[in-house]
């Protein structure tokens, strides 16, 4: 029965989305003024119903309710409860209703807090954000029903895909999701300033928060998601260039512009059209990996659900929205130009750089990932990889890391060199050191040496801003900003120290055996069968230690769940400061002794320290700014009042 | 530097940059992809022109029954890629993937080297069972049925 509920809920969330859209696009005519009064509620008891049905998803996987086909096909009786829960969106139906819910929320959340704009700015856009709702609430009742029922219940289910029973995985997608969900509401506040043509630094305050939030939580998803590849797919690797992976980098290339010149608009009333244009742009690129993703169009080792109807679907609103947009964007951008003007040496002068970079490396990505569909069409099979994407992109990586480096040194606009020569001279020297370094060390790759001086260059450039500056002064956002910065340092140095110094070492041991993999000595104690909840394994007990220090235990095992019936490979890591010890086991040769893939990756937990610093410093940004609005409503209270009382 | 340009111009100056740098990264992107992309070989490809070696390529095909072999080392393993037509001897250092079966698709990524056998640097796992790599659809009609028939469990609704 809760099922019915459920999917009821939903055609009624899909209902209010139409209402909300028709409301808020007649009550932006005269005539339709009396509409207004709808859309807000509208628009919040869309967001309790959506949620509601998928609270009801998640009780229906919590119960393994087989008489659902999506549990039945996605669950099983004898998985762990969490799994259970995270089946929920482990799967194509569910994670769009997840996408949808949050999405609702969102919209429920702008209706109810959003009081600072034009009122007729925040109508627009919630009308906006149902029209995007409406087209992801028909996807979902008409091609991807979740609440579908069995004509006979199962007796037992499918099982969920093993790969992604896994904690990191679990929590992966919803933080995507969030993310690209929050570029909708960029989207749509865009797309509301541009039909009341109020592309203002008010309008750029209230879509920050949205953009900033998304950008946290895309950031989080692709750290989550690189850090999941690393250890559980057991090939070693953080970044493969998959189209899948491209898929969330191309939205968070698209949003870090985005958030960049949107605090320009905010906070100099310039670069007016270029961030409406980033907005659409940005959520373009969530609806194009949607796409990518859902369609199974390219080739890749993440891809699921691969249904060309859902494809073709996603491909139709992809064109509606972005197409439609786009329109709106040709006829109103001449009437919103105006900004205010700034001096090449300048932050938004720097800022505009590193837009520019930005574009042209999700340009590079862009192409990358679609070439082999544009070959396909010609005839040729082509993948791309690595050997592409990383030269080309570095080309326009380092002059923006270079400029990152310098650019919150200068101020609002205009300055000059001659004032930053000092912090510059400090970096540039740090450089230098760090060149000399790594070449004294040895050869290395040409992209890991500039990747290890840009590193140092930039984590010591993040901190110059403080630098003549109160330390209990400085703004909290101002602190979101270097530590995001040097974030990025951290992440950079750490990928360059894994591709110049990891060691690798494949060996067949019997028991008893050692292998050395850099400053390790490893060996192999024994190899024996283990059982979990759903699945049986061989698990091999490695005993390392670096010289004489005390041995540590790593337990790799090769997994073989059964249902469905699938191997995994679960690697077995050994964290220490400067690095980590990565251990596989794999086959068993016919003369007993066992497959071993060792690695020692100096440095590599740097790459996703880095990325939580990143999201980190979103966070203390969107606080700072939160915090400041505050402040400021408050101070204009307290002044008006006191104008009131001297009257 | 501290040139301040009239609104007007500074548009422009920014419209040009940028579209300067999109166009730079386009040609950059074509320049990149026409010489780096891997491309994508089966069997029969490889008997009628093969890549010159070296080169890097990506070799699809099926895992030829009983070909599967672990030489002395303990850690190479050898196996034949067949599409039906012809068929390539295949070394691989390193640890099969998860879902590497003998009669199942495959997707390698290495050089031919000269004495006709191709040496993978990688081997392409699927994901998970629904996975079939898009590349392989270039087989037979026939073939395509076997690998869409292995891996694609069917929809059992009856249960």
């Amino acid at each position: 029965m809760i099922a019915e509920l459920g999917f009821a809920a939903l055609w009624m969330a899909a209902a209010l989305a139409v209402l909300q859209l028709v409301s808020a696009a007649l009550s932006l005519r005269e005539e339709g003024r009396q509409m207004a009064a709808l859309v807000r509620p509208a628009a919040i008891v869309q967001g309790a119903l959506a949620t509601t049905s998928f609270v009801i998803l998640l009780v229906l996987f919590a119960q393994t309710d087989l008489s659902v086909k999506l549990v039945a096909t996605h669950s099983h009786t004898a998985k762990p409860f969490l799994y259970k829960l995270t089946g929920a969106w482990g799967n194509h139906e569910g994670s769009m209703l997840l996408w949808v819910a949050v999405m609702a929320l969102s919209g429920a959340l702008i209706a109810k807090i959003e009081h600072r704009l034009p009122e007729r700015t925040t109508l627009a856009t919630l009308g906006a954000q149902g029209f995007i709702g409406v087209g992801f609430y028909a996807f979902l009742l008409f091609s991807s029903n979740p609440f579908e029922r069995l004509p006979v219940p199962a007796s037992e289910g499918l099982g969920l895909n093993p790969l992604l029973q896994d904690i990191g995985l679990a929590f992966h997608p919803p933080t995507l999701y969030i993310g690209y969900v929050g570029l909708s509401v960029a989207f749509s506040f865009a797309v509301g300033a541009l039909l009341t043509r109020q592309v203002t630094p008010d309008f750029a305050r209230a879509m920050r928060a949205w953009v900033l939030g998304a950008w946290v939580f895309l950031t989080l998803g692709i750290t989550a998601g690189s850090y999941w590849a690393y250890y559980e797919l057991g090939w070693g690797g953080y970044w493969f260039w998959d189209p899948v992976e491209n898929a969330s980098l191309m939205p968070w290339l698209a949003a870090t512009a985005l958030l960049h010149s949107v605090s320009v608009l905010a906070s100099r009333n310039a670069l007016r059209t270029w961030t409406i244009m980033l907005g659409v742009v940005a959520f373009s690129m969530s609806m194009l990996g949607t796409f990518l993703v859902r369609s199974g169009i390219l080739t890749s080792v993440h891809a699921f659900a691969v249904d060309p109807e859902r494809g073709s679907f996603i491909l139709v609103l992809l064109t509606i929205y972005i197409g439609s947009a786009l329109v709106l964007f040709a006829l109103r951008a001449g009437s919103i130009a105006e900004g205010e003007r700034f001096a090449v040496t300048s932050r938004e002068g720097a800022l505009v750089f590193n837009n520019v970079m930005l574009s042209a490396i999700l340009a590079i990505v862009l192409l990358g990932t679609l070439y082999p569909l544009l070959a396909e069409a010609f005839g040729a099979r082509v993948s791309v990889g690595p050997p592409y994407f990383n030269p080309v992109g570095a080309i326009f990586t380092f002059p923006m890391l270079a400029v990152m480096a310098v650019g919150p040194l200068l101020r609002w606009r205009d300055d000059s060199w001659s004032r930053i020569s000092r912090p510059l001279a400090l970096i540039a020297a740090v450089c230098i050191v760090a060149l000399l370094i790594a070449v004294v060390n040895g050869p290395i790759g040409i992209l890991p040496l500039l990747g290890l001086v840009f590193a140092a260059g930039l984590a010591v450039a993040s901190f110059a801003p403080l630098r003549g500056r109160r330390l209990r002064r400085v703004p909290v956002a101002t602190w979101g900003m270097i530590f995001a910065h040097f974030g990025i340092a951290v992440a950079l140095f750490g990928m360059a120290s894994e591709a110049a110094f990891s060691d690798e070492e494949l060996a067949a041991l019997a028991p008893g055996d050692s292998a050395v993999v850099g400053p390790w000595s490893v060996t192999l104690d024994e190899v024996e069968p283990v059982a979990g909840p759903n699945w049986t394994a061989l698990q091999a007990g490695f005993s390392a230690r670096v010289g004489d220090g005390a041995p540590v235990t790593l337990n790799p095992q090769a997994r073989s769940y059964w249902s469905p019936a699938q191997e995994t490979t679960e690697s077995a890591l050994a964290t220490r400061w400067n690095g980590q010890l990565y251990a596989v086991l794999g086959n068993r040769a016919e003369d007993g002794r066992w497959q071993v893939r060792l690695w020692w990756k100096p440095f590599v937990t740097l790459i996703w320290y880095g990325g939580v610093l990143i999201a980190l410093g979103g966070v203390l940004a969107i606080i700072g700014w939160i915090r400041a609005d505050y402040r400021k409503r408050w101070m204009a209270e307290r002044l008006a009042r006191h104008r009131e009382a001297s009257t | 530097m501290n040139a301040r340009f009239k609104p007007k111009h500074q548009r422009l100056v920014l419209v040009v940059l940028a579209l300067i740098a999109l166009v730079a990264a386009g040609l950059l992107a074509a320049w990149g992809l026409r010489n780096q992309a891997n491309f994508f070989y089966v069997p029969s490809q490889i008997a009628e022109a093969p890549p010159e070696t070296g080169r890097t390529v990506r070799l699809g095909g099926m895992v030829q029954e009983g070909s599967l072999d672990t030489l002395a080392d303990g850690v190479t393993v050898a196996f034949v890629v067949a599409d039906g037509e012809a068929s390539v001897p295949v070394r691989f250092r390193g640890i099969l993937p998860d879902l590497f079966v003998e009669g199942s698709g495959v997707v390698a990524e290495g050089q031919l080297g000269a004495d006709g056998t191709f040496e993978a640097e990688s081997l392409l796992a699927r994901h998970d069972e629904n996975y079939v790599p898009r590349e392989l659809q270039e087989m037979t009609e026939h073939q395509k049925r076997e690998v869409v028939a292995e891996t694609v469990p069917a929809p059992d609704t009856a249960r």
